[in-house]
C-alpha cells in the first residue's frame, strides 16, 4: 500500500479532509468520506456519467480522477444543489417534467445540466442533447430530461428578472 | 367508464407528479451500494478468462496472506456445504463457484472478502487458478453436431440439447403451406442483448449471529420469491430471512434471477458474522448476468394471392448459454413466444423451439419483455413485411386486411391465447394520420428517382402481459398472483404495501392513484411501500409488465374490500341502511340527499373510535389477486429513416408510437415509459449485441462496445394513443412498460429494409450498424 | 473497478517533473488529463508505480498566436479549445476535432498534448495535427526538442517522445489567407472512438489552385496516417469533383484498417474515401470564406 496523503476538498461548501491512498478514486472519496451517496458509479469505462460532479466549476467524471488530484479544490455534488431549503430550478424541472424514472443517472444529469445552464442560459434542444451527451440514461429516452432543462432555463430567466430592481 | 376524480384527489387519469422524485433529485435515493452497515466487509469475484476449461487447481494462499483479507471462498469450499450449485429458475442448475470446469468467460471461480474493496480487488489478482483449455462451443447451430463438445457433463443426458417445445397443429399447418398461393419466409436472428440497467446488481448480506436473522439488501425485482429461494436452497428458515430491495436503479429483467455473487455474500456473512457487500462492476454485469433473446428464428407465412394470411410456421433455435437460467413461467420453456401469430386473423399455425447449451453466459431473461414476446412480435412483424414484398402490396394495406376485427374479441389465437380486447385498425389509423403516411410514400418515390434512400417501417404489435392466471402460470412453483395490503389510519391517511417492486416505474405514485380512485383518499395521503419482505404481503415481483395488471388489480380489490366495510360504518354513522347509500370517490351519501354524507376520512376515524356494535376495529384489507386472463396491449408504430449512402448511417427522422394499454392510471408516467422503451428498442435495432468470438471471448462486455445511446443519437419521439380497456381487469388497464421495447425493433428494421427494398433486400439482422447497410449497398451496386 | 496502488508525485515545475521521470524510469507515468490512463489503470492494464501529476504546473495552459504559429500549451484542455474564440474564428478544423472527442466531462480534463502523446491511432487530434503540419515541443533533461508531427507517431502507443520528456506545447503554422480545413469522424455514438476519421487542410490560391494540402486519417492503421499520395495528387491542381475524388481514392488506398466491431476493413476503407471526399469539400468551402 502506498503512503497515505492528506486530502482537503471543499464539498458543497464544507471542508472535508482525510488521509487517503493516492489511488482512491474521487467518487469513492465523495461517497465514503462525507458519505454523500448521491454521486453514483454506473460503469468502469468513463461512459455513463452517473459520477459527474462539478470540480472548480467544471464537470468531471469523478470515477476517472483520483481524490488527491482534487486536493484544495471545490466540489459541487447533487446534494449541494438545494439552497436555503429550496430546490434548484433544475431539480424542480426534473420533477415537473418527469425527467427521471429510476433516479440512478439523475444526480449526474443534474450536475451536467447545471454546468450547461451556467454557460448557456437558453440552450436549444440540440445544445441540451449535446450538453448531456456524457450522461447515459436507461429509462427516460432523454426527451423529458430535455424538457426539464428547458423548464429550468425558463424558470431561471424568470428568476433573474424578478431580481432586477424595479425602475418603473 | 372510469369516474374522474378531482386533481386534488388525483385518481386515475391524472398526470400527477411522482412522489418518489423528491428524494432522487436531492441525491437521497437509497440504492444497494448506498447501504453501509457497521463492520461491513467487501466481496470481490474472481472470474474465468476462458470460455471452456478444466479447473486443475486454485491456490488462494497468496491472496489470503494479503493484510486485510478475511477469506477466499472457492467452489470446493461451497461443495462441502452442498452449495457449489444452485437451481436456476428453469429446471436447471448453475454453478455458484466453479468446480471441475468453467463453462463461460467471466464465470465465477472464487470469492475474496476483505476489509476494504481496494484490498479485495488486490487480493483477487493474487488468486492463482490453473486452467486447461477445452474446445469451445460458440455457434448454437453446431451445438447438436456429433463432434460438438458436450458442455454439461454434470447432466445425465449427454447432449447439448436442453428442450424441444412445440405448439399448434403441425400437420394442418404443413397442409396449408403445401396448397398456398403465396409463401413468405424470413430467417431472423434476435441477437443476444443485455438489459444493462444503469445500476448494476449487488447486495449486502448481513447475518446477525445474535438473533439468527439474515437480512439481505438486494437489487431484486422479486424480493419475496428470492426470500423463498434462499430459504429452500440455503436451508435457512424463511422466517429468519428478510430481503430488502432498496431503491433500484433500473431492472428491465436483469434483476430477476439470483446470481452467484449474492449466494457468496450470504455464505461469507454466515461464515464471518459480518455484513458483506458485493457490488458488480459494469463489465461483470454485462459479461455474466442474465442476457436476453439469442433466438435464431425462421418464420413462414402462407397467404392467398389477394393477401389473406392463412397460416404461420415458426422454427427457432434458442441459445441459452452454459446453464438454462431463463426466468419464465415453468410451463413455458420458450416463454410466451407463441404470441407470434400477432395481430392477424388466421386459423392455423405451428411453432417449435429447441434450446441448446453453448459456452456463453447463462440466462434467457425477459428483458423489458413478457417472456419472449419481444422476439415473437419482431418475428411476425418482419414476416408480414416480407409477405408484403412477395405480394408487391403496401405493408399497411396487408396489415389492415388481416387484422383481427374488433367484434371478434375475445379472440382465440391459433396457438391458444385468448386475446382480451383490441381494435388494431384504430391504432393504425391514428398512426397513419399522425405521420402522414401517403405523403411519405410519395416523397419516397421522388427520392428514389433521385437515388436517395428513405424508408418507412410499420409495426402493429400485440403484447401478452400480466402473468398470470394461477392455473397456468408459476415461477419455480409459486403461482403468479400478486398482492396489495392497504391500511387506513384513523386520520384518513393510508399505507399501501405491495408484492411488487418498482425499479423506476413510479409505483409509489401510480398505486397511490389507484387507492385515490377507489377510495377518494387523495393520492398525496397514500404512502406506498415495497420491497421489504418483513412488511409487504407476498408477491412475485415486477417484470413482464405485470405490476398494473396484477398488483394494480389487487390494489383495486383491496380498496373495494375496504369500501365494503366503510359502507357499513357509514350506514351506522348516518343511521340508515347500506342500501340507502350511494358512493362517489371520497364519500358515502344518502340517496337523494347528497348533503347527508360521510367522507372516507370520517369513516376511517369511526373505524377506530365509533364502529358499529360487533364490528372489528380498523380499516384495512389485503388482496391476493389471481388474474382471470392475461392482458393484451397493442399499438402501431411507424418509423421514417433516411440513409446516408456514403457511410451507411441510418438516421431516424420520425417515429410515431400509438399505444393502446387500456385505461391509464397516469398519462405522464405512461408516456415516460414509452419514451424509455423506444430508446431501448432503438439501441437493440442499431447498436447492441453481446457477441462472442470463436474462442468464446465476450465482445461487448463493457460500455465501450455495448453501446447505450446518448441523448444525441436518440430521436424526438412522438406518441399517441387509443383506449380499449381490458374487459377482465378491475379498472380496465393492461400494462405498458414493455410495449415500446416489444413493438419498436420491427418498426426500425422494417424502415431500413423498406428503404432498400427496391434493391431486392428483404431482411437485415440487428443490430443494423452502418457497415451492414454499406455492405449491402456495395453488393447491390448502389454505391461505388 | 479499482486501480492498483501507486505513489503520487505532484511537481510544481517542468524540471521537477523531468527529474521525477529520470528518478523512477519506466515505473513512472505522467498524469495529465488522465482520461485514457485512469481507465486503463482501473482495468489494471496499466500499473505505473509512480504517477507524476503535472496538472498543477503553472503556465502550461494557453492558446495564442505568436511568431507565425498557433501555440497550444501542454495542459490546454479540449474544452478550452472548444471555448476559444481564436479557435472558433480561425481554426474550425481544430474545433471540429475537439468537439467530437469523448464527451463534455472528459473534454474538461483531457488535453490535446495527451491526445497526441498517448500514441493511440484511434485518437482524433493526430489526424488533424498531421493535416495542419504541427510540431510537438518536448522538454527533457537536455532541454527542448521540436518534433515534426509527420514522424512523431512510431507504432501503436509509441511516439518519438523519450521516456523523460514532457510535451510542453503544440505549434501549428498560422494558416495564410485562402486556407480552410475540416475534420470528419464517423462514430457509433457520442463517446466512441472513430470508426474512421479524416482531417483535411487546404491552402487555395488564385483560380482555385491547391497550393498546399494536408490529409490525416484516424483509426485506420497502427498509427495515425498521413495520406501523402492523396496530398500530392492535389498539389498544384484545381480542387474540383474529379481531383477530390481521385485524392479520396488514394487516401482510401493508403489506409491500413483492420476488421473489428466497428466494421470490416473494406468498409473502413470505403469510409475513408467518403470522409476524405467530404472533408476536402468542406475544407475547400471554408477556404473560400
Amino acid at each position: 500500500m502506498a503512503k497515505k496523503q492528506l486530502v482537503q476538498i471543499k464539498v458543497n461548501g464544507r471542508n472535508r479532509e482525510a488521509m487517503v491512498e493516492p489511488r482512491l478514486l474521487l467518487v469513492h472519496f465523495i461517497r465514503g468520506i462525507p458519505g454523500l451517496t448521491g454521486t453514483h458509479v454506473g460503469c468502469d469505462t468513463t461512459h455513463c456519467g452517473a459520477c459527474t460532479v462539478l470540480l472548480d466549476g467544471k464537470t468531471v467524471k469523478s470515477c476517472t480522477m483520483f481524490a488527491v488530484q482534487a486536493d484544495g479544490c471545490e466540489l459541487l455534488t447533487v446534494e449541494g444543489l438545494m439552497q436555503n431549503g429550496k430546490l434548484h430550478p433544475l431539480q424542480e424541472g426534473f420533477k415537473e417534467e418527469h425527467g427521471l424514472q429510476c433516479g440512478f443517472c439523475t444526480p449526474g444529469m443534474l450536475i451536467s445540466s447545471y454546468a450547461l445552464l451556467s454557460k448557456n442560459e437558453n440552450p436549444s434542444e440540440e445544445e441540451i442533447r449535446w450538453g448531456i451527451s456524457g450522461n447515459l440514461c436507461r429509462c427516460t429516452g432523454y426527451q423529458n430530461i430535455v424538457k426539464a432543462v428547458q423548464y429550468a432555463a425558463g424558470k431561471m430567466e424568470q428568476g433573474g428578472k424578478d431580481d432586477l430592481p424595479n425602475i418603473a | 367508464m372510469i369516474c374522474r376524480t378531482s386533481p386534488e384527489v388525483g385518481g386515475m387519469g391524472h398526470s400527477i407528479k411522482r412522489k418518489e422524485d423528491l428524494r432522487f433529485i436531492q441525491g437521497k435515493g437509497n440504492y444497494v451500494d448506498d447501504v453501509n452497515l457497521p463492520d461491513m466487509v467487501y466481496g470481490h469475484m474472481v472470474r474465468s478468462p476462458y470460455a471452456h476449461a478444466r479447473l486443475k487447481g486454485i491456490n488462494t494462499e497468496n491472496a489470503k496472506q494479503l493484510p486485510g483479507v478475511l477469506t477466499v471462498i472457492t467452489g470446493e469450499d461451497l461443495a462441502k456445504a452442498n452449495l457449489a450449485w444452485m437451481p436456476t429458475l428453469f429446471f436447471d442448475k448453475q454453478m455458484v463457484l466453479a468446480t471441475g470446469k468453467v463453462l463461460f468467460q467471466s464465470q465465477e471461480v472464487a470469492f475474496v472478502v476483505a476489509e476494504d474493496p481496494y484490498i479485495a480487488a488486490d487480493a483477487a489478482e493474487l488468486v492463482e487458478v490453473d486452467y486447461e483449455e477445452l474446445p469451445v462451443l460458440v455457434d448454437p447451430h453446431k451445438a447438436l453436431d456429433p463432434d460438438a463438445p458436450i458442455l454439461r457433463d454434470d447432466r445425465e443426458d449427454k447432449s447439448n440439447h436442453i428442450f424441444h417445445w412445440e405448439v399448434g397443429d403441425r400437420a394442418a399447418t404443413d397442409k396449408v403451406f403445401e396448397d398456398a398461393e403465396v409463401k413468405a419466409k424470413v430467417h431472423a436472428v434476435f441477437q443476444r442483448c443485455h438489459p444493462a440497467p444503469l445500476e448494476t446488481c449487488g447486495c449486502v448480506a448481513d447475518h446477525n449471529a445474535a438473533t439468527g436473522r439474515l437480512t439481505i439488501y438486494l437489487t431484486s425485482q422479486a424480493p419475496h420469491a428470492h426470500r423463498t429461494l434462499f430459504a429452500i436452497v440455503g436451508g435457512i428458515p424463511e422466517n429468519n430471512i428478510r430481503v430488502i430491495s432498496p431503491d433500484i436503479g433500473g431492472g428491465f429483467g436483469n434483476k430477476v434471477p439470483i446470481y452467484p455473487g449474492y449466494v457468496c455474500a450470504v455464505v461469507a456473512s454466515l461464515t464471518l458474522g459480518r455484513p458483506v457487500k458485493w457490488i458488480e462492476t459494469r463489465s461483470e454485469n454485462l459479461q455474466s448476468t442474465g442476457f436476453a433473446r439469442d433466438y435464431h428464428m425462421t418464420a413462414e407465412l402462407a397467404a392467398t394471392q389477394d393477401g389473406k394470411i392463412q397460416a404461420m410456421r415458426v422454427k427457432t433455435l434458442a441459445d441459452h448459454g452454459a446453464f438454462n437460467a431463463a426466468a419464465q413461467p415453468t410451463k413455458f420453456p420458450a416463454g410466451l413466444f407463441s404470441i407470434c401469430t400477432g395481430a392477424y386473423d388466421y386459423p392455423t399455425a405451428f411453432c417449435e423451439v429447441d434450446g441448446v447449451y453453448t459456452n456463453k453466459a447463462p440466462g434467457g431473461i425477459a428483458y423489458r419483455c413478457s417472456f419472449r414476446v419481444t422476439e415473437a412480435a419482431y418475428l411476425i412483424e418482419r414476416a408480414v413485411d416480407v409477405l408484403a414484398q412477395e405480394l408487391k402490396t403496401d405493408p399497411v394495406e396487408l396489415r389492415r386486411k388481416n387484422f383481427i376485427s374488433p367484434e371478434k374479441f375475445p379472440y382465440k389465437s391459433p396457438l391458444g391465447w385468448s386475446y382480451d380486447s383490441g381494435d388494431y385498425d384504430a391504432a393504425m389509423k391514428v398512426a397513419l394520420d399522425t405521420i402522414g403516411y401517403d405523403a411519405l410514400r410519395k416523397e419516397q418515390q421522388e427520392k428514389r428517382a433521385k437515388g436517395e434512400l428513405m424508408g418507412i417501417g410499420i409495426s402493429s404489435f400485440v403484447e401478452v402481459v400480466g402473468a398470470g392466471p394461477a392455473h397456468t402460470f408459476d415461477i419455480a412453483g409459486i403461482k403468479m398472483f400478486d398482492s396489495c395490503e392497504i391500511r387506513i389510519h384513523p386520520t384518513g391517511k393510508a399505507m399501501c404495501r405491495m408484492g411488487t417492486k418498482s425499479q423506476g416505474q413510479g409505483h409509489e405514485t401510480t398505486y397511490a392513484q389507484i387507492v385515490a380512485q377507489e377510495l377518494g383518499i387523495p393520492a398525496a395521503d397514500v404512502t406506498v411501500e415495497e420491497g421489504d419482505t418483513d412488511t409487504a404481503p407476498y408477491g412475485l415481483g415486477t417484470y413482464a409488465s405485470r405490476s398494473t395488471p396484477v398488483s394494480g388489480a389487487a390494489t383495486a380489490m383491496a380498496a373495494r374490500k375496504i369500501r365494503d366495510k366503510a359502507k357499513k360504518i357509514a350506514a351506522h354513522l348516518l343511521e340508515c341502511s347500506e342500501e340507502d347509500l350511494d358512493w362517489e370517490p371520497g364519500k358515502f351519501f344518502v340517496k337523494g340527499a347528497p348533503s347527508k354524507a360521510k367522507t372516507i376520512q370520517d369513516i376511517a376515524f369511526a373505524a377506530y373510535t365509533n364502529m358499529p356494535e360487533g364490528m372489528e376495529a380498523g380499516l384495512e384489507a389485503v388482496d391476493y389477486y389471481d388474474p382471470p386472463n392475461l392482458t393484451f396491449p397493442f399499438g402501431t408504430y411507424i418509423c421514417v429513416v433516411d440513409i446516408d449512402k456514403g457511410t451507411g448511417e441510418v438516421k431516424v427522422r420520425r417515429f410515431v408510437a400509438v399505444d393502446d394499454c387500456g385505461n391509464i392510471i397516469n398519462p405522464m408516467i405512461v408516456e415516460g415509459q414509452i419514451h424509455g422503451g423506444l430508446t431501448e428498442g432503438l439501441a437493440i435495432a442499431f447498436m447492441q449485441q453481446i457477441g462472442y468470438d470463436e474462442n468464446g471471448n465476450v465482445q461487448g462486455g463493457t460500455f465501450m462496445d455495448y453501446l447505450l445511446p446518448t441523448a444525441v443519437e436518440t430521436p424526438h419521439w412522438e406518441t399517441g394513443k387509443t383506449c380499449t380497456p381490458s374487459p377482465h381487469h378491475p379498472f380496465g388497464a393492461k400494462g405498458v412498460g414493455e410495449s415500446p421495447n416489444v413493438g419498436s425493433p420491427a418498426a426500425f428494421v422494417n424502415a431500413v429494409v423498406d428503404a432498400l427494398s427496391h434493391l431486392g433486400v428483404k431482411h437485415i439482422d440487428m443490430p443494423i450498424a452502418p457497415w451492414k447497410v454499406w455492405n449491402i449497398l456495395k453488393e447491390k451496386g448502389a454505391v461505388n | 473497478m479499482i486501480p492498483p496502488a501507486f505513489e503520487y508525485l505532484r511537481p510544481q515545475t517542468i524540471p521537477e517533473a523531468i527529474a521525477f521521470l529520470q528518478q523512477y524510469g519506466d515505473e513512472a507515468k505522467i498524469l495529465s488529463g488522465g482520461q485514457s490512463l485512469i481507465p486503463m489503470m482501473k482495468f489494471r492494464l496499466a500499473r505505473p508505480g509512480y504517477l507524476i501529476d503535472i496538472n498543477r504546473i503553472p503556465g502550461l495552459s494557453y492558446i495564442k498566436e505568436e511568431d507565425g504559429y498557433l501555440k497550444i500549451g501542454g495542459l490546454t484542455r479540449e474544452a478550452d479549445l472548444e471555448n476559444s474564440s481564436l479557435i472558433h474564428s480561425k481554426y474550425p478544423i481544430i474545433l471540429d476535432t475537439a468537439r467530437v472527442i469523448a464527451d463534455p466531462q472528459v473534454r474538461n480534463m483531457a488535453t490535446l498534448a495527451g491526445n497526441l502523446a498517448h500514441g493511440d491511432p484511434a485518437n482524433d487530434h493526430p489526424a488533424t495535427m498531421l493535416a495542419l503540419g504541427a510540431r510537438v515541443v518536448a522538454v527533457g533533461p537536455q532541454g527542448e526538442r521540436v518534433l515534426p508531427i509527420e514522424s512523431f507517431f512510431v507504432t501503436l502507443f509509441t511516439t518519438e517522445l523519450q521516456h523523460d520528456e514532457i510535451v510542453s506545447e503544440i505549434r501549428i503554422p498560422v494558416p495564410p489567407p485562402g486556407s480552410g480545413g475540416a475534420y470528419l469522424k464517423l462514430e457509433r455514438k457520442v463517446g466512441d472512438f472513430a470508426t474512421a476519421g479524416v482531417a483535411a487542410q487546404v491552402i487555395v490560391g488564385s483560380g482555385g489552385i491547391c497550393q498546399q494540402v494536408g490529409i490525416g486519417l484516424t483509426n485506420v492503421g497502427a498509427t495515425p496516417i498521413k495520406a501523402r499520395k492523396a496530398e500530392e495528387s492535389l498539389c498544384g491542381k484545381k480542387l474540383d469533383e474529379t481531383t477530390i475524388a481521385q485524392a479520396a481514392q488514394l487516401a482510401a488506398d493508403e489506409a491500413e484498417p483492420s476488421s473489428d466491431l466497428r466494421g470490416p476493413a473494406e468498409y473502413k476503407r470505403g469510409l475513408v474515401k467518403e470522409l476524405t471526399l467530404r472533408a476536402l469539400a468542406r475544407a475547400y468551402e471554408r477556404a473560400g470564406k
